[in-house]
């Protein structure tokens, strides 16, 4: 499958490919596609706590496949708000995706109806596996096997967390309202690199909770949304030219497991993923890479 | 409205923005700020639906239960515990404390 995902272009790079087996970046993809997959058991005991049926729940990580915006639709409507606020609070919250689409695109341009697949595995993970890599066919072998990887098992664990969740009764009786807050915080934490990322954080939670009472449930998340939206465009202005962006913690190198990989993943950044050349440590932590090189 | 087109609309308005960013010109995605607004944006939306999953009861402040769900979590995120690691906590702390007579 992946081999005919990753045909052709391999002349690209001038050495000769690695076979999948040994490729670095499918072994990374894997090991993110089984720990992020797992976790498709909480988003789908919680979706149906929320108040969603097992097949809405479902039909989220079938169709919607961003793991953020889809803890975001059924926060909101857990918390008593819209259908609306739901669609809303995952729509902004999706809005990265589309930045990961442009940086994606300019590493390795799908063509074709690949594109439309590409699009729908566009997500945290299999960006930052992609941008991991320094090698052309590296990066569209590791976007494949942790976009896929990710979907097939995400919706499998969503369909296993949703029927347990059904079952288990009461979901305050065990806690399912408090996990909701755990898994909040946890996509949250790995964003918070730096003091601004958690400035940023303090400001819109404490903007979230003051428009509690006066606004319908909900609506105070939207707000939050907001308030973010205009500090990131006025910190902008702040900032020098040039100064780099990964330092505000705001590229796509979000990766809660790359410490369990051993790995450190560096931003999408096209231009220093297209020229840099690659740091010794990683060519010593992935064998596998020496190969291609 | 009904649940189900919101839930089918999303996914719709999902895919759609996931697609845009292979479709604009390349040029767009030049432009920092943007970059940025959508990295605040991502940030602020998480801190929000935390705060609002531990502290809202509808419109109104609770301090239940939840609020050991978010310590708990913390410190489980400090020990560097893997996400589903830092759920179980969450519900387990949250469970216990209500065995417990609290929230």
């Amino acid at each position: 499958m992946h081999d005919g995902l990753a045909d052709g272009r391999e002349a690209d790079d001038g050495a000769g490919p690695v076979p999948l087996r040994r490729s670095p970046a499918f072994r990374i993809g894997m090991s993110i596609a089984v720990a992020t997959g797992l976790y498709g058991i909480s988003f789908g005991a919680l979706g149906v706590a929320s108040g969603l049926s097992i097949l809405q729940t479902m039909a989220l990580s079938l169709l919607m496949f961003t793991g953020g915006s889809q803890f975001a639709f059924i926060g909101v409507i857990a918390g008593g708000g819209s259908g609306a606020a739901a669609g809303a609070a995952a729509t902004l919250l999706g809005i990265r995706n589309a930045v990961y689409g442009m940086q994606l695109n300019a590493i390795f341009g799908p063509r074709g109806w690949r594109r439309f697949a590409a699009a729908h595995v566009t997500i945290d993970e299999s960006t930052a596996t992609a941008s991991g890599q320094s090698d052309r066919l590296e990066q569209r072998r590791g976007f494949w096997t942790a976009g896929l990887g990710v979907f097939v098992l995400w919706n499998l664990f969503t369909a296993v967390g949703a029927f347990a969740g059904n079952a288990l009764g009461d979901p305050k009786q065990w806690g399912l309202d408090g996990a909701a807050v755990a898994a909040f915080l946890g996509l949250l934490w790995p964003r918070l690199k730096g003091r601004e990322p958690a400035a940023i954080a303090v400001v819109c939670a404490l903007a979230t909770v003051l428009a509690v009472p006066f606004l319908p449930p909900g609506v105070p998340i939207l707000v939050a949304a907001l308030v973010a939206a205009a500090l990131g465009w006025m910190s902008h202005s702040r900032t020098r030219p040039g100064r780099p962006l990964e330092t505000e913690g705001l590229e796509p190198d979000v990766d809660p497991y790359a410490h369990h990989l051993g790995g450190h993943r560096e931003p999408a950044d096209p231009t220093k993923t297209q020229n840099r050349t690659r740091p010794q440590k990683r060519t010593k932590k992935e064998p596998g890479q020496e190969g291609g090189e | 409205m009904n649940l189900w087109f919101w839930v089918v609309a999303s996914c719709a308005a999902a895919y759609a923005i996931k697609l845009l960013g292979y479709l604009v010109p390349r040029r767009w995605m030049e432009n920092e700020r943007m970059t940025r607004v959508a990295g605040t944006v991502t940030i602020g939306l998480l801190a929000s639906l935390t705060a609002v999953n531990t502290f809202a009861s509808g419109q109104s402040f609770a301090f239940d239960a939840r609020v050991g769900s978010l310590v708990a979590a913390a410190v489980a995120l400090i020990l560097r515990a893997p996400f589903l690691v830092v759920v179980i906590v969450g519900a387990a702390v949250a469970a216990g404390l209500r065995l417990l007579g609290w929230g």
